[in-house]
């Protein structure tokens, strides 16, 4: 798969080099520029790249399951330790040269299976570098440095006369712990802004035209943004290629099933199969709505309601949640055509009627569009000043959420007395729990307990699975009343 | 304004597009050189025809097929949008994947909606010269911004042609911005967060930290307008639902409980002496330098910012297939054209006063009957616009020129 001419060259040089044991990989940390120019067989070819893709889909998976940083990153280090351990340069008893060349060969191999479309560079591109971040997390601090210093970063570090101009700005960057003095010993590097594009949403760094003033422990984001782009570039280079390598019968089926392998995980999407998606009409939303939809969907019916109109990210959020509880094209047309009274027929055909057909897939691209999810109703979108969509665990003011929960909810049996533990875990941001516990308080009376979530202390993900399960409840309730009947 | 003047009639618009559009500036504007290049023949036009019929991916060779085919279709305004990898005119014969957006000017928009709540005078979509400070401050603000910490140099404001204005940052190296780096700009830009029911949008401190160092100089240009802007001119405190909200954003129970028994008893107070009494009520209760003084000087801060600094409509900038009204368009409500704003002197800007189509075309008419000779825009009150394009274009023109001169120079240099 490498140029033959290439190769030969590598085998002299690596003959030469061969009495220093440990000059071939240095590094614990690898920006894998270099292609591994050597023999492997098949069977090596596959297993390392096994190995690599089980730790890169765990990875993926964390994502999906939204694990905070720190748990993500002891998972993927128990998972490396287990199919590609690299050790520091300081182990003894293992052989590290042979561990670091497994691990670039994995990352290579894995590069000609995902390399072939847009969505799996992506997914690879961020699965690698997570991976990159955690290992130079847990790296040996001197090793960190000698690698750093191995490389040309591209960045300056900011001289004594500039950091003077700059103190004061400088200076508020700093996280300074109590008792703690330490001004000037902050080193600054010097980069353009758009390699820092994390760090300067975030109001991270100092800017001054059109560089990022990047403080020595923001360091990581500059090394890891080079990562990416350096793989990224590598990955669609490697893509121009692939059509030219002639390896149909032997290594493309192998490669075809590694990629086949990534795309299995993150099953995040809500499917709605249930047992309660019958028709609904546009007359039962008004009910349905006060007896099973959780406050997002509320807030949002109700400004509908009051406002006789939605601005556009609350009439999707709302027309694709209705759409998924079963609402029917026609019907969802005749839904909205009565909700938004105050427009003239013609007003509504031109300007909305287009919208809602999109959702349902049938103009534009045709896409059947799934109805958002928690996690996208909390980060994606947010609600800009005059908007009601949104999550209002987080996007409503602690005073207005207190308000609202008990003018929506007091009628399902939540009280006052509910409302202080519902606002503890409000104020830790924890807004899904929140919905949680006040799915339970609601609907206690179908014989919910505390913990027990949605059904198997679930926590609520996705708000039609909140209104599937209310809906659930009450005809489980229903049915078995007629039992005893 | 008389009802005349707001007049959009399809004949005025064929014969403002046919007489007075600088289809050339806009061609120069876009295209960085004299020749075309791909800046304009790959380039996404959309039009809005009369009846609100939407046409997308239109693209052009050269500036006169562009206003031949504008003459043609006489559009209520038309759109641009970014270079594509092929001609969006072929987009339905090339494959989806070969088809993306690559370059974009970096651009912004300001609504004045987006600002009820801090303003009094207007709401929804009227606008009046009292409104505009607000877009003066946001234009300063952002100005300052893009080219202090950003480094960009072809800044063109142009007024939207009713209640907002529009940014649109020509430099290369803002063409070339990726959606994720629009992004980082916009959330960095980004200061008044939260929806309606949100009372505290200002939410940008660690903890109880000072502002970070990239606000300070907007924080410092508002400071100084807070006074006359919101106590003075809009007095936005004055009734009790609005100072209510104020008081929601002071975090100390003790001092809003004073205010509100001395305000509900005296509520012909203006705003100045509210916020007087809000300082002092501070200033009294706690000793300065304490913890407690400190969180209430910077939630000052914060009101000060959140009633001030600009509110973007975020999801214009964030993407680079967003289309944005070209210059020079009329406002299909108001008559008015979409003008460049000179940043420096946006203070003196009159959204009222703006050149109307009618009015435009009643002065060449008369320029006509007195039989001046030139250009038809250049009889009008348009020449000192497009004028001011122009010299826009040529500061960018010279810019790559410059690139292109340095480029070839260190080709031969090896």
């Amino acid at each position: 798969m490498f140029n033959t001419k290439d190769r030969k060259k590598f085998v002299e040089k690596q003959e030469q080099s061969h009495e220093g044991a440990q000059i071939q990989y240095p590094h614990r940390l690898n920006f894998y520029d270099k292609p591994p120019l050597y023999d492997v067989t098949i069977e090596e070819f596959e297993t390392c790249a096994l190995d690599r893709l089980r730790v890169l889909a765990e990875i993926e998976s964390s994502f999906a399951r939204n694990r905070p940083w720190d748990d993500l990153k002891t998972v993927t280090l128990a998972q490396c330790q287990k199919y590609v351990p690299l050790n520091n340069n300081t182990a003894v008893t293992v052989d590290v040269d042979t561990q670091r060349r497994n691990d670039q060969l994995g990352h290579f191999v894995l590069r000609l299976a995902f390399c072939r479309s847009e969505e799996l560079r992506r997914r690879f591109v961020k699965a690698e570098s997570t991976l990159f971040r955690v290992r130079y997390d847990s790296d040996d601090r001197r090793e960190r440095e000698a690698f750093l210093k191995s490389r040309d970063l591209d960045w300056i570090e900011v001289g004594d006369a500039e950091k003077k101009t700059y103190e004061k700005e400088l200076q508020a960057l700093e996280i300074r712990k109590a008792g703690e003095d330490h001004t000037n010993e902050e080193r600054y590097y010097k980069v353009k802004w758009t390699r820092v594009p994390d760090l300067v949403a975030k109001r991270r760094v100092f800017l001054r035209g059109g560089s990022a003033y990047v403080p020595s422990r923001e360091q990581a984001s500059i090394v890891l943004q080079t990562f990416e782009a350096n793989l990224t570039r590598a990955l669609e280079n490697t893509a121009k290629v692939l059509p030219r390598m002639d390896e149909d019968t032997r290594l493309v089926p192998i490669l075809n099933n590694l990629s086949q392998g990534f795309l299995a995980g993150v099953p995040s999407e809500w499917n709605g199969a249930s047992t309660t998606s019958d028709e609904i009409t546009a007359d039962m939303v008004d009910e349905i709505a006060k007896k099973h939809f959780p406050m997002c969907m509320r807030n949002l019916h109700e400004c509908l309601m009051r406002d006789r109109h939605l601005k556009h990210f609350g009439r999707l959020q709302y027309g694709l949640f209705l759409k998924v509880l079963g609402l029917s094209i026609e019907e969802a047309v005749m839904f909205w055509r009565k909700a938004f009274s105050g427009l003239t027929d013609d007003k509504f055909n031109k300007e909305y009627k287009y919208n809602i057909r999109h959702s349902y897939g049938l103009e534009g691209k045709r896409a059947n569009y799934p109805a958002k999810s928690c996690q996208q109703i909390l980060l994606t979108d947010k609600p800009g000043p005059s908007d009601c969509h949104g999550c209002p665990y987080r996007h409503f003011a602690p005073e207005n959420l207190q308000t609202s929960l008990l003018a929506t909810y007091s009628s399902h049996g939540l009280t006052t007395s509910d409302l202080p533990e519902i606002m503890k875990t409000v104020k830790e941001g924890h807004y899904h729990v929140a919905c949680t516990r006040v799915f339970e308080i609601t609907h206690s009376g179908g014989g919910v307990k505390k913990g027990e979530g949605i059904g198997g202390g679930e926590s609520v993900t996705h708000p039609n699975q909140y209104a599937s399960r209310s809906r659930e409840l009450e005809k489980s309730q229903q049915d078995s009343a007629m039992v005893v009947e | 304004m008389t009802s005349t003047d707001s007049d959009a009639s399809p004949e005025a618009m064929l014969a403002f597009y046919r007489h007075l559009y600088p289809f050339k500036s806009i061609f120069n504007w876009l295209n960085h050189e004299h020749v075309p290049t791909r800046l304009f023949t790959h380039r996404e036009f959309a039009f809005t025809l009369q009846h609100d019929v939407y046409l997308r991916y239109n693209s052009f060779n050269t500036y006169e097929d562009l206003k031949k085919q504008v003459c043609a279709l006489n559009p209520t305004r038309f759109e641009i949008g970014p270079i594509y990898t092929a001609r969006p005119r072929d987009k339905k014969s090339v494959r989806s994947a070969a088809f993306t957006p690559v370059k974009r000017e970096l651009v912004f928009d300001i609504d004045m909606t987006d600002y009820d709540g801090t303003r009094t005078c207007c709401s929804a979509a009227d606008i009046c010269v009292r409104c505009w400070a607000f877009i003066a401050a946001a234009v300063k603000v952002l100005h300052t911004a893009l080219v202090d910490q950003f480094g960009f140099k072809h800044i063109l404001w142009v007024y939207s042609g009713r209640r907002g204005i529009h940014c649109w940052v020509s430099d290369s190296d803002a063409m070339d911005l990726t959606d994720e780096q629009r992004r980082a700009i916009v959330n960095s830009l980004t200061v008044i967060e939260g929806g309606k029911e949100m009372a505290k949008k200002v939410n940008v401190r660690i903890g109880n930290k000072a502002l970070p160092p990239s606000l300070w100089p907007a924080s410092n240009t508002l400071r100084l307008l807070f006074d006359p802007l919101i106590l003075k001119d809009q007095d936005v405190f004055a009734t009790e639902s609005n100072w209510e909200i104020l008081l929601q954003l002071v975090p100390d129970n003790t001092i809003t409980e004073k205010l509100r028994d001395k305000w509900s008893n005296n509520p012909s107070r203006s705003s100045s002496d509210k916020w007087l009494d809000l300082k002092r009520t501070i200033h009294k209760t706690y000793d300065e330098g304490s913890v407690e003084y400190n969180r209430l000087q910077n939630a000052l801060e914060d009101i000060v910012l959140q009633y001030t600094y600009p509110r973007l409509d975020a999801e214009v900038s964030k993407h680079r297939n967003h289309l944005l009204k070209a210059p020079f368009c009329v406002h299909p409500k108001t008559g008015r054209v979409c003008v460049p704003v000179d940043p420096l002197h946006v203070d003196d800007f009159n959204p009222v006063t703006v050149p109307t189509v009618s009015g435009l075309l009643r002065e060449m008419d008369e320029s006509t009957k007195n039989g001046e000779e030139g250009a038809d825009w250049s009889k009008t009150s348009l020449q000192p616009y497009v004028d001011m394009l122009d010299r826009h274009t040529a500061e960018i023109m010279d810019g790559v020129r410059r690139s292109k001169r340095a480029a070839a120079s260190s080709d031969q240099s090896w």
